[in-house]
């Protein structure tokens, strides 16, 4: 209180506490893990939807064709990182806000801060099983894609996972943000809802990017979705994906963690 | 170790914007004591303990856990003390079982799950869903909670709130075994039986202050000393007689009435003195002192009413 000499480390020892068994983070996330099943919200509309959304489109023969109004482009390929960017952002933008604010309305996150270990391991948790929902879900969609509608297997594999992984980053930031303005359960709800359908937008889920005007495309670029769809699908023809949109991805994740931190609640 | 106290408060201030919550609290519990704090809803008790599980900063004052700064030594506060906070939650899609065992793992000697269920009734309950236990049940999982990392000192914030007074008097003797193990406890409450039965000493908290601090016998007594009677008495008589007893202290008249305030064995005095007047006293009524007397002496209010400050 009296000096800031102390206060790294201070702040190592609170990252890495030293009387809580670290086993009590294993038993933090088998406990969420049991939770996303038991309330598989998240799992129906983060895996499940996209799922269903990517079996539609590819049955849809069109979507196999070039299409001439569309410059000979193939909308099937197209189509893919976009449900992969909504399932990410599902689950970064919906459901991960929805459960922290719940566990800070319930006073989950005050409990637990009144034990030897720190509240944020929690959050901390959420992100863990978040990220894996995430993960499982893009990888069902890619697999799918390739066994039973002919995508050809992505070309920069190593591209296309860092592209993923940012997307993530940023998507999540977003989410953690909503979770620390949000006043309650209902509000988390809503803004998660309001920014997720232009984002949507963005990512050309209605009108993909190619097919979109200048400007459009323009303020796309600059969007989370807009940026982590034009990765990816550079990534997956092979191309190492324009710095601009990892960057614009990397920036989203970096101001957004930056605000939830500074601005989160724990009760 | 003998002269540390548990709970060492010092001038504890703290307010939430314009409402001071707490204004100037001390008070200090032994090792081993149950000690509680009373008071009605809003006189500062829950933001009191709030500071001394470190939840909250104080905006003046001290506070010293075992020797530990709540706003400091948090890690170490919370191997050492064990918290029932009001309205906190678990997720009610996880089992009875898995919260006692994610409870468990937290600290380094926790207690076994067993030593606890049987008492609390939580025995048959341990695969139960949170969501379906019943406000009694889930409010002694919390007792269960905060007992579980073998703290040195518990503290607990309402605990019996809600309960039956079947399942009141079993977490009672819960808290007076785990106290005969040493523990320390500091218990908030605002139901009079539970300060009576449990507490060694009872801080009367009101309006972000101490305005008592005694063993629950001892303030009931200080209220028994401001006992009331009324009476209406059988003949006209002066006030003087009865005001000259030294066991009266006051000596008012209301409609038929005559109210006496005195001291001691106040009915009987003033009953003998009347009659040595040749007047009968008809229709006697006492109020019975209790520590909610006392609360109501000391603070004008009584505990179930709000305090002036939210």
């Amino acid at each position: 209180m009296s000096t800031y000499t102390l206060a790294l480390p201070k702040a190592l020892s609170k990252a890495l506490p030293k009387t809580a068994p670290r086993a009590a983070f294993g038993k933090i996330v088998l406990n969420e893990v049991r939770l996303a099943w038991r309330l598989p919200a998240g799992l129906i509309f983060g895996v499940a939807v996209p799922l269903v959304l990517l079996i539609i489109f590819g049955e849809i023969p069109s979507f196999h064709q070039p299409q001439p109004s569309l410059g000979g482009l193939v909308l099937f390929p197209v189509y893919v990182p976009i449900i992969i960017s909504m399932a990410i952002a599902i689950l970064g933008l919906i459901s991960l806000p929805a459960s922290l604010v719940s566990y800070r309305d319930q006073g989950i996150l005050r409990r637990l801060s009144t034990t030897p270990v720190p509240s944020s391991w929690l959050l901390a948790a959420q992100l863990v099983v978040e990220f894996c929902i995430a993960m499982t879900s893009l990888l069902i969609v890619i697999v799918v894609s390739i066994a039973a509608f002919g995508l050809d297997v992505p070309r920069n594999p190593g591209a296309l996972l860092l592209a993923i992984v940012l997307s993530i980053a940023a998507l999540f930031a977003i989410g953690l943000c909503i979770a620390a303005v949000a006043w309650s359960g209902t509000a988390a709800r809503a803004i998660g809802a309001g920014v997720f359908y232009p984002l949507l937008f963005f990512a050309g889920m209605w009108l993909p990017r190619q097919a979109m005007p200048g400007v459009l495309q323009g303020i796309s670029n600059y969007t989370p979705l807009g940026a982590s769809v034009e990765a990816m699908q550079d990534s997956m023809r092979g191309q190492f994906p324009p710095a601009a949109s990892l960057l614009v991805l990397a920036g989203y994740a970096l101001v957004f963690a930056f605000i939830a931190k500074r601005f989160f609640r724990w009760q | 170790m003998n002269t540390q106290a548990a709970v060492e408060i010092a001038h504890l201030r703290k307010a939430y914007g314009e409402v001071v919550a707490v204004d100037d609290v001390s008070f200090s519990v032994a090792e081993g004591e149950i000690f509680g704090v009373l008071g009605p809803n809003g006189a500062g008790k829950t933001t009191t303990v709030e500071c001394v599980l470190g939840l909250r900063s104080p905006d003046a004052g001290s506070i010293r856990v075992l020797g530990l700064d709540p706003g400091q030594d948090r890690e170490d506060l919370h191997q050492i003390v064990g918290a029932q906070l009001q309205e906190s939650a678990q997720p009610g899609k996880l089992r009875v079982g898995e919260i006692l065992d994610l409870y468990r793992s937290f600290y380094s000697e926790p207690a076994d799950v067993g030593e606890f269920i049987d008492a609390l009734g939580l025995a048959g309950k341990l695969k139960d869903y949170y969501r379906s236990l019943s406000g009694g049940q889930r409010q002694r999982l919390s007792v269960a909670l905060a007992l579980i990392g073998r703290p040195k000192i518990a503290v607990l914030d309402e605990m019996t709130a809600g309960l039956d007074p079947q399942a009141r008097r079993a977490t009672w003797d819960l808290i007076e075994g785990v106290r005969n193990r040493g523990v320390t406890i500091l218990l908030v409450t605002h139901f009079m039986e539970e300060a009576e039965r449990l507490c060694d000493r009872v801080a009367l908290i009101d309006a972000g202050r101490v305005v008592a601090l005694d063993s629950p016998a001892g303030l009931a007594a200080r209220a028994s000393g401001g006992k009331t009677m009324r009476f209406v008495p059988s003949a006209p008589f002066d006030d003087r007689l009865l005001s000259e007893v030294p066991e009266v202290r006051t000596v008012t008249r209301s409609g038929s009435h005559v109210v006496v305030t005195g001291t001691g064995e106040l009915v009987n005095v003033v009953i003998l003195t009347l009659a040595t007047a040749g007047v009968t006293a008809r229709d006697v009524q006492l109020d019975p002192s209790t520590l909610e007397d006392a609360f109501v002496k000391l603070t004008g209010r009584h505990l179930h009413e709000e305090g002036i400050l939210k």
